[in-house]
């Protein structure tokens, strides 16, 4: 024992010696000191009205968002609203956007770099590069610039606190801690953010449980792929005059198959491998607050819209190059893409899903927010649909939710290809960020293995099960 | 009332305060070094945002912030770096969010710590300033959401609450930027020196109990020269604080306040969002 260890050590021996002296009380008496000094100076200093005010808005406010009977409902109605009116605004923005970026840009971007490039570079950094990101930008800026608003006025206004309340009973049954429902709230905007949020629960057992179970929670980069797959596929078989309000529903109800999920999973894992008693806590309800809507949407623009939009261009890019090397580096006249696609379709069958949407997932486990431009620009390479792009790898003129359909619908989706994909993007590994911010928070191995394959195994079983069941209807 | 000076208005620090200068995550060479204490949901990250003009997202619900977010701004051409803390009702329990809150007011030795107090919830926000009274003299009350108490018909006397406090009480309403300027005149105030804290502790200490702190400090002070609080590191050792006596024990005790100083200062924000 080196000399600094043994002084330390005689330091803490003092400690425990002088603990006798002074009483075993000695944290009660602290503590009692301190709140009576609290209400001491509070009497002196504050004056409270005489009366309570005969109506108080946050009571009544309280007493509806959180009623037995009406807090869920209210909450469900609240998401379908933001959801239909996402859905419903996003769609002609989109189109405006993508004919600018796509069929405007994109051959005059071609033309001039031809002029001077290989085929190849210009391939790689106009038909990969560019279209991806500028397919990232039509897709997903739309439903963002609505969504992420909407979102944020409800934190503002104090909303988001009362989910958690009407959450937490739930949460308790389940053996977890009823912060894990701040977390969950936290997870809808990014899983990683949510992850750090888990530090606010105390017990190591609970907050393991929050962090394994965030990703249930649909994030930033998921919420555009739910929404425009339930346009095409759910609001496609619809009626054209409740299309948006049946897509809008569908996204709802994935988004509360995941809180569902989470709670199934934490009930699982407190059960099993993390055995423990929930432990109580206070929640505040913080008061409402009137929204500031300019400053809202000032910053949910830049801090939400323009913060995810950044993400997802700086992966697209890359990824663009990968899905254009991918689609157009040969083997016997055969592409990569095409060989894994092939390889893996078999099992992408039984599942209801598909070779590019697997091969996409691989893509983008950088970011979720590429799922959907992978798969198009990866099923247009797979199809050598020429006479929409200009070659594999490309993309084409998409110019409406309703262009984006057709190239699907000629990739060979159904109604349940979509369906799959909406569970499968709840249920698959988080992105590479949330896996480390995952290591980095529990500085394990184990846990962040199994953060990640969790959802994966859970995701390929129920879209097995759906696929089945839905076979065995339908044919 | 003669002699007046007529450039009062011109001179006085207040009247200047359009010349603070938000730095953003720039934080070279600060002269100071600011904390921002308080429970969850007071309205530190507005306080925050509205001060280093950066866009730490805020959001109206409680353990927002668990992670310290940093920045800067430049006040009476000084340049301050603020660490904006996770919000905690007390510092004496064990969780990740008040460990952080606690070592940085305990190791990291602001010059200034900024407590943030609903004025809606005054006697409850008030165990925890009293606690944080306990550990650093240097103090400055935000007295922040002074217009919801307004609202609600709550009348706050915050001279006497100042003196009963012995740190400057300032009212403010930062969502809206009411009295930030008054604040920043009084963070600058302490800061500098020009305003000496008489920050009130609590009476119950038995005199046993001051001897055992006295005794323990000394020896803490041996061990670990420089540190600042021996003698709340002492008390928190005769409650039997495990992560203090686990930071003796390893001799993390001395290392923590290196670390907090040279640590590179950056705004932990992305991950917010």
């Amino acid at each position: 024992m080196s000399d600094n260890n043994i002084k330390r050590e005689s330091i803490l021996a003092t400690a425990n010696n002088l603990r006798w002296e002074v009483g075993e009380n000695l944290h009660d008496t602290l503590m009692e000191s301190i709140y009576e000094n609290a209400t001491t100076i509070s009497n002196k200093t504050v004056v409270f009205p005489d009366k309570k005010p005969a109506f108080s808005f946050d009571r009544t406010m309280d007493r509806i968002l959180t009623s037995k009977y009406l807090g869920f409902p209210i909450m469900f109605l609240i998401l379908g609203v933001v959801f239909w009116l996402t859905i419903t605004g996003a769609n002609i923005p989109s189109g405006l956007i993508s004919s600018l970026l796509v069929d405007t840009l994109h051959p005059a971007l071609k033309n001039l770099t031809d002029s001077f490039m290989p085929w190849w570079l210009s391939g790689v950094l106009i038909d990969g590069a560019y279209l991806s990101m500028a397919w990232v930008i039509s897709v997903m800026l739309p439903p963002m610039a609505i969504f992420f608003p909407l979102y944020t006025l409800l934190e503002d206004f104090g909303y988001l606190p009362r989910v958690a309340f009407n959450m937490d009973p739930l949460y308790n049954k389940v053996g977890a801690h009823g912060k894990q429902a701040l977390t969950m709230a936290m997870g809808f905007g990014c899983n990683a953010a949510g992850v750090i949020a888990t530090r606010v629960i105390d017990s190591p057992r609970e907050r393991l449980i929050a962090i394994i179970t965030n990703n249930f929670s649909l994030c930033n980069g998921r919420w555009p792929t739910q929404i425009l797959i339930a346009t095409i596929f759910i609001g496609g078989v619809a009626p054209a005059y409740v299309a948006g309000l049946v897509s809008a529903a569908a996204v709802v109800f994935i988004a509360i198959l995941g809180i569902a999920l989470s709670l199934i999973v934490s009930w699982g894992l407190s059960k099993t491998v993390l055995k423990g008693e929930a432990s109580a806590f206070s929640l505040e309800l913080p008061p409402y607050r009137p929204p500031r809507v300019l400053k809202t949407l000032y910053t949910s623009l830049i801090d939400r819209t323009i913060f995810v939009l950044w993400r997802a261009i700086v992966f697209a890019v890359p990824a663009g190059i990968v899905i254009w090397l991918v689609a157009n580096i040969t083997i016997e006249g055969v592409s990569i893409a095409n060989y894994f696609i092939n390889w893996v379709n078999p099992f992408a069958f039984i599942l209801g899903l598909n070779g590019v949407i697997l091969l996409a997932y691989i893509i983008a486990i950088p970011a979720n927010e590429i799922v959907i431009p992978t798969v198009l620009m990866l099923t247009v390479a797979n199809l050598g649909l020429m006479h929409i792009g200009a070659g594999s790898g490309v993309m084409f003129q998409l110019d409406s939710v309703g262009d984006t359909a057709s190239i699907l619908h000629a990739g060979g989706w159904t109604l349940l290809t979509g369906i799959n994909l909406m569970l499968f993007s709840l249920l698959h590994n988080p992105c590479s960020t949330t896996i480390y911010t995952i290591y980095k928070e529990t500085r394990s191995v184990k846990w962040s293995v199994i953060s990640t394959l969790l959802p994966i195994a859970m995701g390929f079983a129920v879209t097995f099960f759906v696929t089945q069941v839905w076979r065995l209807i339908i044919n | 009332m003669s002699n007046v000076d007529l450039n009062n208005c011109a001179n006085c620090p207040v009247h200047n305060l359009g010349n603070l200068k938000k730095l953003g995550i720039n934080m070279s060479n600060f002269d100071f070094v600011v904390a921002l204490a308080g429970n969850p949901n007071t309205g530190k990250s507005t306080v925050f945002n509205y001060l280093t003009g950066l866009r730490q997202h805020t959001g109206n619900w409680p353990g927002k912030t668990v992670t310290r977010a940093e920045g800067g701004f430049e006040y009476s051409e000084k340049k301050f770096k603020l660490v904006d803390l996770p919000g905690t009702y007390s510092l004496l329990s064990t969780s990740t969010d008040e460990e952080v809150a606690r070592d940085f007011i305990l190791f990291g030795q602001p010059d200034v710590t900024v407590i943030v107090v609903d004025a809606t919830r005054v006697e409850r926000n008030l165990n925890l300033a009293l606690q944080i009274l306990e550990i650093t003299d240097r103090v400055v009350i935000c007295l922040n959401l002074i217009d919801e108490a307004t609202r609600n018909g709550i009348k706050i006397n915050e001279r006497t609450l100042a003196k009963e406090l012995g740190v400057p009480v300032i009212p403010t309403a930062a969502r809206q930027g009411e009295g930030m300027d008054e604040l920043l005149k009084s963070v600058f105030d302490v800061a500098s020196g020009n305003y000496v804290c008489k920050p009130h502790r609590l009476k119950s200490n038995s005199l046993e109990l001051n001897a055992a702190i006295d005794r323990l400090s000394g020896e803490i002070a041996l061990e670990f020269p420089g540190l600042p609080n021996n003698r709340w590191v002492a008390l928190r050792l005769l409650e039997g604080d495990q992560s203090i006596i686990d930071a003796i024990r390893t001799g993390e005790l001395g290392n923590l306040k290196k670390e907090f100083v040279i640590e590179p200062a950056s705004a932990e924000t992305e991950l917010e969002r």
